[in-house]
């Protein structure tokens, strides 16, 4: 196996996107471009993908979701899920940020309706763009995302709030927050509201650094968050529905998209190892590994993209999508997409052998197998298999 | 009927409060209903009334109240008197 430099093989950055193509596509490509030119600067120092996310506001895919109605683009889930899919391709980071990004998006564009607040806030958005961060973990409830230990405080005609958060990804870089809590001081754990915060609003004091194997460029410090806000910025929707119509099918989908991608870019290294091995012994030996990986890859891009069509169906019936057998079926995407993922890629590491396993070769697969790893443990699979099991014990459905 | 359903919320919701001081309209979630307890509640509900619920009625909102939790069983009950 040769031993070729890391080569880029992205187009250049545009330096200006006037008079470019203004398609959904392309605007994603360019994105994706910017992504893969800094993807190994951003692993290798824990980076947040600065470039990549500005070029997401030049390009208007921060505020992609938000109804035409109140300026936005009026994406899609399919056109988001495409463009998780496309930098996950490049940047596993970047496609996490996105992904995150448009869930806190999606929680608020499908829950504001009878907020005029979140209404302005939106048409704000869709004008200047905000990266949007999510403030749902909490020490102390054991990665619970239905459950809650701080609570919405009164002061005076004000609220305030405290969260110790294990982690708030890219908590740095974001404009603003949409953090959970229960409702009130005497709410129970699993009452609870979701609130948009302003990092103007917020006291955010870092309490740990991001190291990790993967995902590095999420920048997922740990935070001690303390706020003040007014009550309009309280979702006027409790958060259990929003989590169960929204938030948590929205994040399968999305982070489902982008370790597809991460799929994807695996395969494309296996295959051209394989390549560069045939060419170099001037033999057109196929790979029945590689046949196999390919399967793999489809399998798993079939189910992907059958969830998001399912959800993309259902999603404007709240009946449709709360029901028990609705939260298996999307519990398991997550499940399988994750599994998938890990299984492509070290499938992938045995078709490229030593060169997938060297970090200065242009087909490493370094950066891919230690990102998979974080698909199975954010929000772990075995938790996920709990929460399916006692589902299971009322919902009949095959 | 509502008492025979607050029997099966005290014995099975795992709710901080006692159901006997819930309204027929109090909204069980904010009671602290769970949705890991409204499985078990949707079990008893099934043994105490002899019922079975749908798919379509496994929704949050079928347990959020007990009058919510009247309402489905005397669907389910009407639905299967019926065929």
């Amino acid at each position: 196996m040769t031993l070729a430099p890391i080569v880029s093989e992205t187009p250049e950055t545009p330096a200006s996107y006037t008079g470019l193509d203004g398609s959904w596509e392309a605007r994603v490509a360019r994105v994706a471009a910017i992504a893969a030119t800094h993807a190994d600067d951003v692993d290798a120092a824990g980076r947040f993908p600065v470039e990549a996310v500005d070029a997401m506001r030049a390009e208007g895919l921060l505020g992609a979701w938000i109804p035409t109605t109140l300026g936005g683009m009026g994406a899609g889930v399919e056109q988001i899920t495409s463009a998780c899919e496309a930098f996950g391709q490049h940047c596993a980071s970047v496609g996490m940020v996105f992904a995150m990004h448009q869930i806190q998006v999606a929680a608020i564009v499908r829950h504001s309706a009878d907020s005029e607040p979140m209404r302005e806030y939106l048409r704000a958005l869709a004008d200047t763009p905000r990266l949007i961060a999510s403030g749902t973990s909490e020490i102390g409830v054991g990665g619970d995302l239905r459950t809650s230990k701080c609570a919405v405080q009164i002061d005076g005609e004000a609220r305030a709030l405290r969260k110790q958060a294990p982690v708030i990804s890219y908590g740095l870089e974001a404009d603003d927050l949409l953090v959970t809590a229960r409702r009130a001081d005497d709410a129970s754990a699993s009452d609870q509201v979701l609130v948009l915060l302003r990092r103007d609003q917020c006291t955010l004091t870092q309490s740990s650094v991001w190291q990790s194997l993967g995902f590095r460029g999420t920048c997922s410090h740990g935070f001690a968050l303390s706020a003040r806000f007014a009550p309009d910025a309280i979702l006027p929707v409790p958060f259990a529905v929003i989590a169960s119509e929204t938030m948590v099918p929205v994040s399968h989908l999305v982070w489902a998209s982008v370790w597809l991608g991460i799929s994807t870019d695996a395969v494309r290294r296996a295959r051209r190892a394989v390549r560069e091995d045939a060419r170099r012994q001037g033999a057109a030996t196929g790979s029945p590994r590689l046949a196999q990986l390919v399967s793999r890859l489809h399998a798993m891009r079939g189910m992907v993209r059958d969830a998001v069509r399912d959800y993309a169906s259902r999603m404007d019936d709240p009946d449709a999508l709360g029901t028990m057998a609705y939260a298996i079926r999307i519990n398991n995407l997550k499940l399988e997409a994750s599994e998938a993922l890990v299984d492509i890629v070290q499938l992938a590491m045995r078709v490229t052998g030593i060169a997938g396993y060297r970090l200065d070769t242009a087909v490493t697969l370094g950066r891919a197998l230690r990102d998979s790893f974080g698909a199975i443990v954010m929000i772990s699979n075995d938790r996920i298999l709990a929460a399916n099991a006692t589902l299971l014990m009322a919902s009949r459905e095959d | 009927m509502r008492e025979r359903i607050r029997e099966i919320l005290r014995s099975h919701g795992q709710i901080p409060v006692e159901p006997g001081e819930l309204s027929d309209d109090a909204d069980l979630y904010q009671a602290g209903l769970t949705s890991h307890a409204s499985v078990n509640l949707m079990l008893a509900l099934e043994d105490e009334f002899e019922v079975e619920f749908p798919e379509s009625l496994l929704l949050r909102r079928t347990f959020e109240s007990v009058k919510a939790i009247e309402e489905a069983l005397q669907k389910i009950r009407a639905t299967s008197s019926a065929t």
